[in-house]
């Protein structure tokens, strides 16, 4: 075998003059260094090609077949160019379904992020049982996205529902809320469930951020006579950027894909009135309509809008560093 | 020490080198493996016994248990061994499979998803393969054809029919309803506020909500294929007032079926609208008071008519092991066996004479039995299509309801939506 040579190192070095000397010694070593680097390389490689890569080319292709049930199981889908795509946006519930993402992601967004600040920011200071609270406010983190739903689902239940309960007891509403039965409010009612699991993963990121900052910049901008908001702004604020940066990207990545809780609690109802594209999607494809073209190709939409916002991220990563 | 002398000779890049290529080929392999064993499992077991794959969605009560008993000894009658997978969500499974052409020996699948699978060509001609369909029901039958060839034959069936609650109505002197008027009055006066509703029935955005509706629709005399008709819109207005009036409650659009029949067995619904499956969960939630009607009709005298429920048996279109399976079928849908199956799920066997014999064993069981007569197989006319048009029905139901639009412009947008 090639590897008990023991000499090749002294023939590549000392027969350098001889025509074809220094290739057998080099030869062999950089051959073995070449496939161990690609012996290491290809577990990657072929993952990435057979999960990633192989789906994702797939449902682009998809995208532009006139895929339904009859192509199923014979596989034979004639190409129809921008048929689907012109399909979805001839349809009113899909662009419905747009503008409810938006919502959707951006009241998520907002609301999960101020909430998971302001708690970060309160846990700073620590107190007796600070810890324990700080990690019972993971629970909703842990919890899995079928059973939060489900609970929501009962709580905003208009006759039985504890909210509602609350409310009228309270005086402050006189008729029970019709939560997730009226197109008016579903929203909220699916944006409140949504927010309350996204908050403890805003928080925890958010307060490792805030543990980073050195006690003494804080200690400085109050000798320089900066109050508890001036330093927020100008110490925390500015030192948080990166990390509200990673935040925000992960977050909105997180919530356009939402579909669990949407489909417990609502199934995209009333009236469509809380379809994402992301359960519109999944209906087109799976709820009993078999568009699996037109499905593919709101998916595709997603996955690019999901794609710039990682690549904005990136760039904004590397101009942060780059800085420095 | 050796080491520090084969350390000069690198012995050591050639060895991690094997191991990182033989770890990618490992890797490799394992893919490999993982896509092709779903082919690899269909060849039958090479002289031995033949191995059935069946799919169904039964995970609870009796039926989880007793499903494999029947499938167990109707195996053994055709010579083969069947292995049963309980499936969830059924009907996305069974188009991936199909997609693979891997689709099981045996499934037990809701009626209205039947043609939509027998249009892609994974299921077999059960009628090639020697199965009749004597004695059952026509509509039974209708239900699980596709393009003139039977694709599925049900062993029980299903239709919808009117609970009530036997106190509560003394308690208000009211008689269980028969027309549509009657059911208005009656839910009215069943009313009390917040904590008790007079009726109760489940129109989510699923196939169920369809399901649910299409009780009244048909009973008013509508027709599948045209969603905006009068008689429609009639059997539309109904409900929407019964919502609006609070005779229904909100929630009738976010709930199934089951939570249906919970909110009456606690007492906070005088009536509603179920299958005869709920019955074992009635009586184990200790509801005993409690009597069946025929869904009401627009006026007296009326034909109730539904949508036809409940599951078929049908076989993957997989060459030799189709015709095994197809005497599987032939067996657990056979007078004896539709009996057993009809009497654990509580539903009506699919033949009418066991049918007729179970009903007069069974009063609780009598209205059903009534009622699918004139049940309509929901894909007897719009085929596969069927599942566009009912996702027009229930969102035009959840728009009414939710007050969104009128019950006419609901339906006409509907209309519009599934011949789109």
């Amino acid at each position: 075998m090639t590897l008990t040579l023991p000499d090749g190192a002294v023939h590549g070095r000392a027969g350098a003059p001889a025509g074809g000397g220094p290739g057998d010694g080099r030869r062999p070593r950089l051959r073995r260094r070449t496939l161990l680097r690609l012996g290491f390389l290809a577990p990657v490689v072929v993952y990435t090609a057979v999960f990633f890569l192989y789906p994702l080319i797939r449902n682009i292709q998809l995208s532009f077949q006139d895929f339904g049930i009859q192509s199923v199981y014979s596989g034979q889908a004639p190409y129809n160019g921008l048929g689907n795509y012109r399909k979805l946006f001839d349809d009113p519930v899909f662009l419905k379904s747009v503008t409810n993402t938006l919502v959707f992601v951006a009241l998520s967004l907002l609301c999960q992020f101020l909430i998971g600040l302001g708690l970060a920011e309160f846990f700073r200071h620590t107190f007796p049982l600070s810890g324990l609270l700080r990690s019972l406010l993971l629970v909703p983190w842990l919890l899995p996205l079928v059973v939060a739903g489900t609970v929501f689902r009962w709580m905003l239940d208009t006759s039985n529902g504890v909210v509602n309960q609350v409310l009228l007891a309270t005086h402050l509403v006189s008729d029970p809320v019709p939560w997730l039965n009226s197109p008016h409010t579903a929203m909220a009612g699916v944006l409140i469930c949504n927010i309350w699991i996204g908050v403890p993963f805003n928080m925890v990121i958010l307060y490792g951020g805030l543990q980073a900052i050195p006690a003494g910049l804080y200690e400085a901008a109050a000798l320089d006579g900066a109050g508890r908001r001036q330093q927020f702004r100008h110490v925390t604020l500015p030192l948080l950027k990166p990390v509200i940066g990673v935040v925000l990207t992960l977050g909105l990545i997180y919530t356009l894909k939402v579909f669990d809780v949407i489909w417990v609690m609502t199934k995209g109802g009333p009236a469509n009135a809380t379809h994402t594209v992301t359960t519109y999607g999944y209906q087109l494809s799976f709820g009993g309509l078999s568009e699996f073209g037109v499905g593919a190709a709101a998916g595709d939409l997603l996955i690019v809008v999901a794609g710039l916002f990682a690549v904005f991220y990136l760039r904004s990563l590397r101009a942060e560093t780059g800085g420095r | 020490m050796s080491g520090t002398a084969s350390r000069g000779v690198r012995p050591r890049p050639p060895r991690t080198a094997t191991l990182a290529l033989t770890s990618a080929a490992a890797a490799l392999s394992l893919l490999l493996t993982a896509c092709s064993s779903g082919s690899t499992t269909a060849a039958g077991s090479d002289g031995g016994e033949l191995t059935l794959t069946e799919m169904d969605y039964y995970n609870t009560g009796t039926t989880m248990t007793a499903l494999p008993q029947l499938l167990n000894s109707c195996g053994k009658q055709a010579g083969v061994t069947v292995k049963r997978q309980i499936v969830p969500d059924l009907r996305t499974k069974l188009i991936q499979l199909a997609s693979s052409h891997a689709v099981p020996d045996l499934v037990l699948l809701d009626n209205p998803d039947l043609q939509q699978l027998a249009a892609t060509g994974a299921l077999a001609d059960l009628g090639a393969a020697g199965l009749s369909t004597d004695g059952l029901y026509p509509n039974v039958v209708e239900a699980g054809r596709y393009q003139g060839k039977q694709y599925g034959v049900a062993p029980g069936v299903n239709a919808l029919a009117l609970y009530y609650n036997k106190k509560l109505l003394t308690q208000a002197g009211v008689e269980p309803p028969t027309t549509w008027d009657e059911l208005k009055t009656a839910a009215k006066k069943l009313t009390d506020g917040d904590k008790r509703r007079g009726l109760g029935f489940a129109v989510p955005a699923t196939e169920e909500g369809s399901f649910q509706f299409e009780s009244f629709f048909l009973s008013a005399g509508a027709d599948l294929t045209k969603l905006d008709s009068d008689q429609a819109v009639s059997a539309l207005e109904l409900l929407d007032g019964l919502v609006t009036s609070g005779s229904a409650p909100k929630d009738v659009l976010t709930w199934t079926q089951a939570n249906v029949e919970e909110q009456f067995a606690n007492g906070s619904l005088a009536m509603m609208v179920n299958g005869p499956w709920q019955l074992p969960q009635l009586k184990k939630a200790g509801m005993t008071e409690y009597g069946i009607v025929p869904m009401p009709t627009p006026t007296a005298g009326g034909t109730p008519s539904g949508a036809l429920g409940g599951e078929v048996w049908a076989a993957g279109n997989n060459g030799a092991k189709s015709r095994k399976a197809a005497e599987v079928i032939k067996c657990m849908t056979s007078a004896k066996n539709s009996l057993t199956w009809s009497e654990l799920t509580t539903y009506v066997p699919s033949s009418r004479q066991a049918a007729a014999k179970l009903a007069a064993g069974d009063p609780d069981m009598q209205p059903f039995v009534d009622g699918i007569a004139g049940a309509q197989g929901r894909t007897a006319k719009l085929g596969a299509k069927y599942p566009a048009y009912s996702q027009a029905l229930w969102t035009a139901v959840q728009s009414a309801l939710s007050g969104q639009k009128s019950p006419r412009a609901a339906l006409g947008d509907a209309q519009r939506q599934a011949t789109r």
